[in-house]
């Protein structure tokens, strides 16, 4: 290690032995005339803006700058900074940035104030997700019956299991099971046949093991039909046990 | 024993058996595929041929001219006409003269052709100092030796609401005294449902169609107006938040009573006295007929079986049986039953039978009826009445669109009804031989009449 250094230093002396016998072959020269003064350097300028100028606590604003003939540039709160940037601050309170900028020229100064606000309050904590009858109707289907009839189908039978399920794990919700009648038969007759409707759709989810205090029927007979045109697809729509919220 | 009252008791043994004649020719109609046909009653015969003639206005308000007795002629004529027991004669038969007393009729000028009139109905109109009074006769013009049948005085307040009035009671005077003293009806009044108002509320009209006006104002949807025997109550069916209930509405007080309800409570009927309601209620499960006191209270279970039972109305004549609608064995039937549920008979014998009506004498139920309903049957409902005691049945209505809720007129005359087509349902009548169709409304969706009880 030691005799490595030794060498270094041997070889760096003859180096500058050599460069000083070089300069002593040049040729005299007559001295040039003193040159002009140098012009003074320009002062420096410079620009800071924030965007926004106004943010909440916790929000971030832009601080954007540039200067010109400036040789060193600070910003407080931030530091030393490029002659031309832009930085991201994110103040507690209203603080008002003040940008020098220093040259050969003199120095300039430039300001640049973010307001910061109080925070909105905090938003209450979000409720437990309600029960929308959206979700209830999808969760809960409809049953459909045949001409005239208030049977059960094996169709209604799987709907109705379907929905045992989700009503068994909502105890707290009540139901409101309504039947409904096609446009056809007798105003009167439709509305105790829709009754029967409801009533069927109560009773097998009654014995299903839902409580029956927590269904209520009702009838709309054909007075409130989902469908209206004059056709079977339609008439079979409306030929249906409907359950709901009831609230 | 004088010429009217000849003509009068010819009248009463041919108008009796006019409707049983009817069931009698009807017998084949039960076989299948048999046309409707007009069994040749000729009704027309049998009617008494009256002329009702313009009457003399002796002295009028100059402000308003001959308008009261203009509306008079109209009404009169138009009553009588209604009435279905009259051949009434033209007015482009019938003498111009507007005899303003017993003294100036001349009797031949009725009797003779074109008239041919055996009884004349003339008088004297007056309005004076804001009264209106009007003396009426009805003549017999083949008794020259004492013609009068009638002579009826009437003063009133003056309107064209009082001339309608005295021709109202002019007629009914006329058609009580010539209709076997049966009282005529131009002063009842038909209950209704309509929609003009944006929701279905309870209106009410006179039996000819005049005078509708709103009588409910709930906003929700009320159906089957039931109107009591005395005309003070209507009993309806207002569907609320909790269901439909029975709602009480004084016709005295213009405002809803109280009335409890279980929220599954349709169509109320009225018992004959006055004293109860029978009507259909779910309380327990099952629609069932349930009867309570007029008060809504003291409510007790008449039907216990399964299936849909619901329109019940009341014999009018006695008092102590019941029709209704019964879904029990499928499509709905006819039934009858006694007031307490016991004696139960299945009326119909196939097809879609729904809304029942009995008639005043208690011999006859109209109600409506699909015969061949299913689906993809054509689905004619047409109104028919059937004789209870050998359930012979004939059908009124043929070829018009769909017809429901029959009511009879409080004299066993008339039918009203329901009529629908092309969507749009209004209230019609009929002589109770199915005879003399016409609309009494127009004017938006009206449905389920329900006729008062005089």
């Amino acid at each position: 290690m030691n005799a490595r250094r030794k060498t270094s230093v041997f070889m760096t002396s003859m180096m500058t032995a050599a460069l000083l016998l070089a300069a002593g072959c040049q040729k005299k020269v007559a001295p040039p005339p003193p040159p002009p003064p140098p012009p003074p350097p320009a002062a420096p300028t410079a620009t800071l803006s924030a965007s926004p100028t106004s943010i909440q606590s916790g929000q971030s604003a832009t601080l954007t700058w540039s200067t010109t003939n400036a040789t060193s540039v600070t910003i407080d709160g931030v530091g030393y900074a490029s002659v031309s940037g832009s930085q991201s601050v994110s103040p507690t309170t209203t603080t008002t940035y003040h940008l020098i900028a220093r040259g050969d020229g003199g120095s300039a100064d430039a300001t640049a104030t973010v307001t910061v606000t109080a925070p909105p309050p905090p938003p209450p904590p979000p409720p437990p997700p309600a029960m929308t009858e959206a979700m209830f109707e999808q969760n809960v289907k409809p049953v459909f019956y045949a001409f005239d009839s208030y049977k059960i189908s094996s169709d209604g039978q799987q709907t109705l299991t379907d929905s045992v399920a989700f009503l068994q794990s909502h105890s707290d919700l009540k139901v409101l099971v309504a039947g409904y009648c096609d446009e056809r038969g007798s105003e009167e007759y439709n509305l105790a046949l829709g009754q029967k409707r409801a009533d069927a759709a109560k009773d097998a989810l009654v014995k299903a093991g839902i409580d029956g205090s927590r269904l209520r029927t009702i009838s709309y007979g054909k007075e409130k039909p989902f469908c209206t045109e004059h056709k079977e697809s339609c008439w079979q729509q409306n030929r249906r046990a409907q359950f709901s919220l009831d609230q | 024993m004088t010429g009217w009252q000849r003509t009068l008791l010819r009248f009463q043994s041919r108008y009796v058996h006019t409707l049983s004649a009817l069931l009698l020719l009807a017998i084949p109609a039960c076989a299948p595929a048999q046309d409707w046909v007009h069994t040749g009653t000729n009704l027309g015969a049998q009617k008494i041929r009256l002329a009702a003639a313009d009457f003399h206005l002796s002295s009028f308000d100059p402000s308003q001219g001959s308008g009261d007795k203009q509306i008079f002629d109209a009404t009169l004529f138009s009553d009588l006409m209604n009435a279905g027991i009259f051949d009434l004669v033209s007015k482009s038969m019938a003498p111009t003269a507007a005899p303003a007393s017993p003294q100036e009729i001349v009797l031949t000028q009725w009797s003779l052709p074109p008239a041919n009139a055996a009884m004349v109905a003339f008088g004297t109109l007056a309005v004076s100092g804001g009264h209106i009074s009007v003396t009426g006769w009805l003549y017999d013009t083949q008794n020259k030796q004492s013609p009068q049948v009638l002579a009826q005085q009437y003063n009133e307040a003056d309107s064209p609401d009082a001339a309608r009035h005295i021709a109202h009671e002019f007629a009914d005077a006329i058609i009580t005294r010539l209709g076997g003293g049966i009282p005529g009806i131009a002063e009842s009044k038909i209950y209704y449902v309509s929609n003009r108002s944006g929701h279905r509320e309870i209106w009410q009209m006179d039996y000819d169609g005049a005078n509708q006006k709103q009588i409910t104002h709930l906003g929700l949807i009320s159906l089957s107006p039931r109107i009591s025997p005395d005309g003070h109550r209507l009993a309806f069916a207002a569907l609320g938040k909790n269901g439909w209930d029975i709602r009480m509405y004084s016709m005295d007080l213009n405002r809803l009573v109280h009335f409890p309800g279980t929220g599954s409570d349709l169509s109320p009927a009225w018992s004959p006295d006055g004293n109860s309601l029978a009507f259909s209620s779910a309380r327990t499960g099952d629609p069932e007929i349930w009867i309570c006191a007029a008060s809504g209270y003291g409510a007790h279970k008449i039907t216990s079986f399964e299936g849909p039972d619901v329109s019940p109305v009341w014999n009018p004549r006695t008092g102590t049986q019941i029709a209704w609608i019964s879904g029990r064995t499928g499509l709905p039937q006819l039934y009858i039953m006694d007031g307490d549920g016991t004696n139960v008979q299945r009326m119909t014998d196939g097809g879609y039978a729904t809304s029942p009506s009995w008639s005043p004498n208690g011999q006859f139920l109209a109600f409506a009826w699909d015969r061949s309903y299913g689906p993809g049957a054509p689905g004619g409902q047409d109104i028919y009445v059937m004789d209870i005691a050998s359930k012979r049945w004939i059908q009124l209505t043929h070829d018009i669109g769909r017809n429901d809720f029959p009511t009879w007129s409080p004299d066993g005359r008339h039918i009203a009804f329901q009529n629908s087509q092309h969507g749009q349902r209004q209230i019609w009548t009929m002589l109770a031989d199915g005879t003399g169709q016409h609309a009494l409304t127009s004017d938006g969706s009206n449905s389920m009449p329900n006729w008062s009880w005089k």
